[in-house]
């Protein structure tokens, strides 16, 4: 009993120190490349309003990673705290695939940020876009390693078992494992939706709250657009990814379906009370045959039940309500970005890219703006309203789903880990056998800890990106511009105090 | 020491050597880098508040780079040597687990306390200098533990505790040889006082430890009081000994020569306090090698299939030079006094 308990705990403190990480490297993989985006647009077009944009992002970025890189350094411990047994028996495995994590991907990131953040008038331009690329490509190429890594527990592949160690037999196959471009490609998507909805929530907030510029519209449309794009292509990936599971893990698919014993043309359910004891669905509402249809391209497709699976199954309901939770998010988000999309389409345009708000500017002004040049130093400050614009309730809307992404990610991420249960490597070892001895109350104490370490900083985290989005009016200071306001304010900020603009806005 | 080995020429032989030597590099090399940002973080306390915002923008652009190494040490322990990483993290388990915290907290507060509300910027030095503390004290305990072989005693533990105060101490030393070198004014002033306390602290610390651990740890005792080991070894705690009257000669001429703005001379704590960090390190090395667990685990027992270890050993040695030429890149681009950070 002891044993288990302790099993349990470890269990519950690696599923919450990792649901933890993942929540910023999501952001800060896709933020990343928003932000190189940003730089490139403003280099471009010279249109001061990308670097402003760039600005009030690269805060929320260096946030978002400092929160990464702890979390992360949490993670590289819980291995060997929590699962001793799973290095001793894969590490030949596991092992070099986080060495080259680290060596590759992270002290490029780690060492290339403090450039990126900080350096900006110690070197040129050229070089800071350049620090700024490392930055994105290194928070991909960590993702590359470690969900190689994920996805080889899942379908591990290119290996062979000798005196109970595995030992590989070939790199490629191991990387390239058969669920491994699924889930990188689902995984990257994911990240861009999170960032995507992110990027809109919070322009949309500073929309409504009458901060009403250039760089707010730029970012609001580039959130929009992205995630408007972004979506289909998820969605096609998710069902390949599906597809790819039923062939390689009938049993977490089965899980997934709540289907409970095999059939011939399997309904699509799309709500229920999974229960275990009486390995039966309550209150099913199903549409007949759709779950086949999907899975096999065949009304009368054959899918395996859990009853094929029995004591080798994982736990239904989690796995089974968290999918519906992912997919649920994922049609949501179908739904508002391409609503918000259409509104803000391009071809309707019907007035000039950035008119002035009603009269209140010099006509040469207006002609320049219209000519599409960088803002004049007459407009600094001023509000440009264009024309589309969004209705309130959709910009409340964006602004309800700003955290939308974690909640899918979240949910997709116990899909797929809690799908696995028994197998902590699918048919090679079970996570009881990795389980480290460490006595229980030592594991309940550091989780409470843990836990409420997390609380406490995920609502900081909140509430300063929020924060920073009510205080962020910038009146352009900004780099290159010679701009001697800048200047003096940049004497005073040390490490960029932006409550100080704020309270000088207030 | 090699009787424990097997046949060198092997593969199995040579490359757990190799690896604990890079295993090694990578904990020192921890040591000494996030050691001068977390001894500048529980300096923080003692400073004014526009000091504090110096004080964090002369480590904001490393502080990231610098724990990655530690993430590199525990990486190449938990690849290469799977089965001792299971013993000792279990072993370690408590005092780990607040390092942790620690950790988070202090990197946490570097972005916090300048983006959230005024009014809680104070919340947010506090919760920084209290993680780096509390960091900088588990990881001095751990290092007890690994000297002692991981008993739990009460003496031991309460060695454990005075190695945590002084591993403090050598840090706020550390840290403050970096302020003198990388501020300037009323500030530069500041850390040498501080330096010259951590110092005596420090001195303390080690006088301690070494007085004590023969009495912890016997084998320890054994190894290095036997003839002629002695001999060969006796020059560490000589140069450890004159590396300390060379700073704490170089602590009472600064503040005269700083005054007069003559910089001469700024680089001498930092750099001899890393050369003691360098004595101790290999007086360490010596004491353990080449056990990872003492008297219980050797590096061989421990080490993973060569197989394995021959493609982290690949990468390594393609990729660590790369690591360190953008590092020096790094420390270049921000070389010289800090300035305030902005983005
Ligand atoms: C923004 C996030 C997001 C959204 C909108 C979706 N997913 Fe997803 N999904 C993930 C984020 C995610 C994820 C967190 O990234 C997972 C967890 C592990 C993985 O590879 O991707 C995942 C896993 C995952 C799996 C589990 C695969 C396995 O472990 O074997 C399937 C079958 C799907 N997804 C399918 C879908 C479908 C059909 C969607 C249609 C709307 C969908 N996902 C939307
Ligand atoms: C990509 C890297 C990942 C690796 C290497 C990994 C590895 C593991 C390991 C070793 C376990 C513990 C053994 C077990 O209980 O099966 C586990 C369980 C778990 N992981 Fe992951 N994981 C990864 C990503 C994630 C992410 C991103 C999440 C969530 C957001 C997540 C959620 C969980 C959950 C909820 C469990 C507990 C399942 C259970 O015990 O029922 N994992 N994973
Ligand atoms: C068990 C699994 C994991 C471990 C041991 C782990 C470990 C770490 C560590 C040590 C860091 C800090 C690196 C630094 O010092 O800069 C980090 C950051 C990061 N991790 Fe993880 N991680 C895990 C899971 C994941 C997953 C599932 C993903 C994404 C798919 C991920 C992506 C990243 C990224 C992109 C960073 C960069 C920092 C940031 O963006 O905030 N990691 N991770």
């Amino acid at each position: 009993m002891d044993g288990l308990d302790a099993f349990l705990l470890a269990r519950i403190q690696f599923a919450a120190n990792i649901t933890f990480h993942i929540l910023f490297p999501t952001i800060s993989i896709s933020l990343g490349w928003v932000l190189l985006f940003f730089k490139l647009r403003f280099v471009k077009t010279g249109q001061q309003h990308w670097m402003d944009a760039y600005q009030f992002w690269v805060k929320i970025f260096a946030l978002t990673f400092a929160l990464g890189v702890v979390s992360g350094i949490t993670m590289s411990f819980q291995f060997g705290t929590n699962w001793p047994g799973y290095m001793e028996k894969v590490g030949n495995i596991a092992g070099p695939l986080l060495a080259y994590e680290v060596l590759t991907a992270f002290f490029l990131e780690a060492t290339m940020l403090g450039v990126m953040l900080f350096a900006r008038e110690r070197v040129s331009e050229r070089m800071h876009t350049i620090a700024t690329l490392l930055v994105a490509g290194g928070t991909t190429l960590s993702a590359f390693w470690i969900l190689a890594l994920n996805s080889w527990m899942h379908t591990p592949a290119g290996f062979e078992m000798i005196n109970g160690q595995a030992h590989v037999t070939s790199w490629l196959e191991v990387i390239f494992n058969p669920s491994f471009p699924y889930r990188f490609t689902h995984m990257m998507l994911a990240s861009g939706l999170t960032v995507a909805f992110l990027v809109a929530g919070i322009s949309a907030y500073r929309w409504l709250r009458d901060d009403k510029t250039a760089e707010v519209m730029a970012s609001l449309k580039t959130g929009v657009y992205l995630a408007a794009l972004l979506i289909p292509l998820q969605i096609i990936a998710g069902d390949l990814h599906g597809l790819n599971t039923l062939e390689h893990q009938p049993a977490k698919l089965a899980a997934m379906e709540g289907i409970w014993k095999t059939e011939k043309g399997a309904p699509a359910i799309l709500f229920a009370l999974p229960d275990e004891k009486a390995k039966e669905n309550r209150y099913e509402i199903a549409i007949p045959k759709l779950a086949s249809l999907y899975l096999t391209h065949s009304w009368d497709g054959e899918i395996k039940g859990l009853d094929q699976f029995e004591g080798k199954h994982p736990p239904v309901a989690p796995v089974f309500w968290a999918f519906r939770i992912m997919v649920g998010m994922g049609m949501l988000m179908l739904l508002v970005s391409w609503a918000s999309a259409f509104q803000l389409a391009p071809w309707k345009k019907t007035a000039p890219t950035f008119p002035a708000p009603r009269g209140s500017l010099p006509p040469e002004v207006a002609l320049r703006l219209r000519a599409g040049e960088a803002r004049p130093a007459a407009l600094a400050g001023k509000e440009v309203v264009p024309p589309q614009e969004l209705k309130r309730w959709q910009l409340r809307m964006l602004v309800a789903m700003t955290f939308a992404g974690w909640i899918a990610l979240i949910a997709g991420w116990y899909v797929t880990e809690i799908g696995r249960q028994p197998w902590l490597v699918t048919g090679v070892l079970t996570s009881a056998e990795a389980a480290s001895q460490v006595p229980a109350p030592r594991i309940a104490l550091t989780l409470a800890l843990y836990l409420a370490l997390y609380a406490a900083l995920i609502v900081a985290y909140i509430s300063v990106v929020f924060h920073l989005a009510r205080h962020k009016k910038h009146a352009d200071k900004p780099f290159g511009d010679g701009n001697t306001a800048g200047d003096t304010e940049r004497e005073l900020n040390v490490v960029n105090y932006p409550e100080k603009e704020g309270a000088a806005n207030a | 020491m090699l009787d424990l080995a097997p046949d060198l020429t092997q593969a199995a032989g040579w490359m757990p050597i190799v690896f604990l030597v890079v295993m090694g590099l990578a904990m020192l090399a921890y040591v000494i880098l996030d050691g001068y940002d977390l001894g500048v973080g529980v300096l923080m306390r003692r400073a004014s508040d526009d000091d504090k915002d110096s004080m964090i923008a002369s480590i904001g652009p490393f502080w990231d780079a610098n724990e990655t190494w530690l993430v590199l040490g525990v990486g190449i322990m938990l690849t290469v040597f799977p089965m001792a990483h299971g013993v000792i993290l279990g072993a370690l388990y408590l005092p780990v687990a607040f390092m942790l915290i620690g950790l988070t907290l202090r990197g946490v507060a570097f972005d916090f306390r300048v983006k959230a509300r005024a009014a809680h910027k104070p919340l947010w030095n506090r919760l920084f200098y209290t993680g780096s503390l509390l960091a900088s004290w588990s990881q001095g305990y751990m290092l007890g533990s690994l000297i002692t072989g991981f008993a739990s005693t009460w003496w031991v533990m309460l060695f454990n505790a005075v190695i945590g105060l002084a591993l403090v101490a050598a840090y706020c030393l550390l840290g403050a040889g970096w302020l003198i070198i990388k501020s300037e004014g009323a500030l530069q002033l500041h850390a040498v006082r501080w330096a010259r306390a951590s110092l005596l602290f420090t001195m303390a610390g080690v006088a301690a430890i070494s007085i004590a651990t023969p009495l912890v740890s016997p084998s320890i005792f054994a190894k290095w009081f036997s003839f002629p080991n002695i001999v060969l070894l006796i020059p560490i705690p000589a140069a450890t000994a004159v590396l300390f009257a060379v700073i704490y000669r170089s602590l009472q001429r600064l503040p005269v020569r700083l005054a007069e703005g003559n910089e001469y001379g700024a680089w001498v704590p930092f750099g001899a306090t890393v050369g003691v960090f360098l004595l101790a390190f290999y007086g360490l090395a010596y004491s353990l090698f080449p056990w990872l667990v003492i008297d219980r685990i050797t590096i061989w027992q421990a080490a993973t299939a060569p197989a394995a270890m021959g493609v982290i050993l690949v990468g390594a040695a393609v990729v660590l030079p790369m690591i360190i030429g953008y590092t020096v890149f790094a420390y270049r681009v921000f070389w010289g006094k800090s300035a305030a950070l902005t983005y």
